[in-house]
């Protein structure tokens, strides 16, 4: 039951509706450290070619859940599911092998090294044979032009380091690898949360790019106005816990961004600068 | 909602003007290769007629920066791992050490004593990487502590066997001709010492640019929690280059140990520092990520020639210190430069 099932053995067992299964999914789990409990029964799921909105402010326990589906922590309890079997994660490598591929913020490139060695790091591509193996130039510096250009990004020189990229264009790079090296679900850590407005559109395309071919998407986000146009469905988190799950139909973005932001408390908010603003008047 | 970016067309045009101007100062021994040239043209023309030019005035400097180069291509490499080695220079005195004292005690023929020299300086080399990643301290604090242990226990152990500290009579020893062919000959005037040198920086390039490890060399340096992330064995990166400064301080030890039939236990002492500047020089980067091999050659090449250039234009040789320092604040602002400009984004 609880046997880490790698992904091609699921591949042989006849299953009916595939398409249904999803290909992630955590059942209400729950990550204390201690007697802090950071995440208190969180449930969760993903299809392929679906892209799911985690929506919190800092502190909502969005970086815990992020590190335990990622396979960096495990659950205090509930169940992981990858593609209906129930799997123990034990490390982040183990999670790629399941093909579930983490895209950190700041963790995603190393900037002067350059774009075809970012894009390989961990898994060149070798040929020749015993001391003669070596690094393949070429095969990596086409695949990461080929891989790039399926993504949209159109570059002429992949051996220019990442840091000549636009922080848009480097996460966006990122995700690229993760998809050719297998990924079937992309956890994207607010990829779009330090850039400006024109990149994080850059990243948002490629995230809806990732959906198109195939890929389920958990993106991680604080902010709603970036989540609302690609996601399909949206979880927002509170102070470790869930506070539901919407499809998009049945939510309009003011609702989110009302929802996200605690609703009454920005009214309250609101109201109270309108009362600040009356006073620098009247004086 | 997604708008980007302008038309292919017009953006491939922009990467490539910029493209041809970056790619030039992305060659990190760019600096060091045009400085070498600078240095040589310099001493030519003030030294040229009094040896510098000369077939033996250019064997000497090359085998001062042969036996330097040696060390600075394989701290460099550790550098762009961005690790540090200060202990070079103790490692240099210990193994010439081990190989006088197993001849000089025990009798033992050269080759047997460079074996336990090899495997002493790898296991020393073993230890300093395996203290820096298990306890995460500084690999300057680390190196800085095996310096003075070496260093100590050189003194110590020869003081204590022989009451001397200095131990000879090498060349009287057995396999002293193959061993004197091998790291002390000279070439048509040319100290085989050079040949040394040259194949470790074409070996240490070879592995930099075109094999797995040197990529994860790369990407350890470059940030070692992403490296770790994309399953890049960090640890076992560290510990064998930290291992490989070690063997390359074991051979120049062994070089200079058969070159003048004997060791000193102050052998190699203040290497270290010389040997970090001509990495730097070399255009690799103090916090790691970024360099080269060759451009630690260059390096290495530019202080053989002002080490012997300066005695050839008659200058104070006190002087070169001087210039020891100097160049290392101009390199460090080079590449300051180099990095800001290679890792600057695209708006």
């Amino acid at each position: 039951m609880s046997a880490a099932a790698p992904l091609p053995a699921s591949d042989d067992v006849p299953r009916p509706q595939v398409d249904d299964v999803p290909l992630l999914e955590v059942e209400s789990i729950s990550k204390t450290f201690g007697n802090v409990t950071a995440i208190r029964d969180v449930s969760m799921r993903v299809r392929a070619g679906e892209v799911v909105c985690v929506l919190g402010d800092n502190g909502a326990g969005k970086s815990t859940l992020i590190k335990t589906l990622a396979g960096v922590h495990q659950p205090t309890t509930g169940r992981y599911l990858v593609r209906g079997q129930e799997v123990q994660l034990a490390s982040p490598r183990d999670a790629l092998s399941h093909g579930i591929a983490t895209v950190y913020q700041d963790l995603a490139m190393i900037p002067l090294l350059s774009i075809s060695r970012n894009f390989f790091l961990g898994s060149e591509p070798t040929t020749g044979v015993g001391p003669f193996r070596r690094y393949d130039v070429r095969k990596a510096d086409r695949v990461a032009r080929e891989e790039l250009a399926k993504m949209g990004i159109t570059i002429r020189d992949t051996s220019q380091p990442v840091g000549t990229l636009s922080g848009g264009e480097r996460q966006s790079v990122a995700i690229a690898r993760a998809v050719y090296f297998g990924a079937r679900v992309l956890i994207l850590d607010e990829p779009t949360s330090a850039l400006g407005v024109r990149q994080a559109g850059v990243v948002l395309r490629y995230i809806v790019q990732a959906r198109e071919r195939g890929c389920g998407v958990i993106f991680i986000t604080h902010n709603p106005h970036h989540a609302y146009p690609v996601g399909d469905r949206f979880t927002i988190l509170n102070q470790g816990r869930s506070e539901g799950t919407w499809d998009k139909a049945d939510i309009s973005r003011e609702e989110l961004v009302q929802r996200m932001s605690g609703g009454t408390e920005l009214a309250q908010l609101e109201h109270e600068l309108r009362g600040v603003d009356a006073d620098g008047s009247r004086s | 909602m997604a708008a980007t970016e302008t038309a292919p067309a017009q953006r491939d045009d922009r990467l490539q003007t910029s493209g041809l101007v970056r790619r030039l100062l992305n060659r990190p021994e760019l600096g060091a290769a045009a400085g070498a040239i600078a240095v040589w043209l310099y001493f030519a023309i003030r030294a040229g007629d009094s040896g510098f030019l000369s077939k033996s005035g250019t064997a000497s400097y090359l085998e001062v920066a042969a036996e330097l180069g040696i060390l600075a291509v394989a701290v460099s490499l550790l550098m762009i791992a961005g690790e540090f080695d200060l202990s070079i220079g103790s490692i240099i005195a210990a193994s010439g050490m081990t190989i006088a004292l197993t001849y000089d005690q025990w009798g033992w023929p050269l080759p047997a004593g460079i074996a336990l020299a090899v495997a002493l300086s790898l296991l020393i080399g073993f230890l300093n990487g395996l203290l820096v990643v298990r306890t995460g301290l500084p690999s300057f604090i680390v190196t800085l502590a095996t310096l003075f242990i070496l260093a100590g226990a050189t003194i110590g152990i020869t003081r204590a066997v022989t009451g001397r500290t200095q131990v000879g009579g090498l060349a009287e020893a057995g396999g002293y001709d193959v061993v004197h062919k091998l790291f002390a000959s000279s070439i048509g005037g040319f100290s085989v010492s050079i040949a040394w040198w040259l194949g470790v920086a074409a070996f240490a390039t070879w592995v930099l640019l075109r094999t797995r490890f040197g990529n994860w060399i790369f990407g350890v340096g470059g940030s070692n929690a992403a490296a770790r992330n994309l399953g890049v064995p960090v640890d076992r990166v560290k510990i064998m280059l930290f291992m490989a400064t070690a063997l390359a301080a074991c051979l120049v030890a062994v070089i200079q140990a058969v070159k003048f039939g004997g060791t000193d236990v102050l052998r190699g002492r203040g290497r270290e520092f010389e040997v970090i500047i001509a990495a730097v020089i070399g255009g690799t980067l103090l916090t790691g990520g970024f360099g080269s091999a060759i451009g630690a050659v260059f390096g290495a090449l530019i202080f053989g020639m002002v080490r012997q250039g300066i005695i050839f234009t008659g200058v104070d040789a006190d002087w070169y210190q001087v210039f020891l320092g100097t160049m290392l604040i101009l390199a460090v602002l080079v590449n300051a430069y180099i990095r800001r400009k290679a890792a600057e984004s695209r708006r």
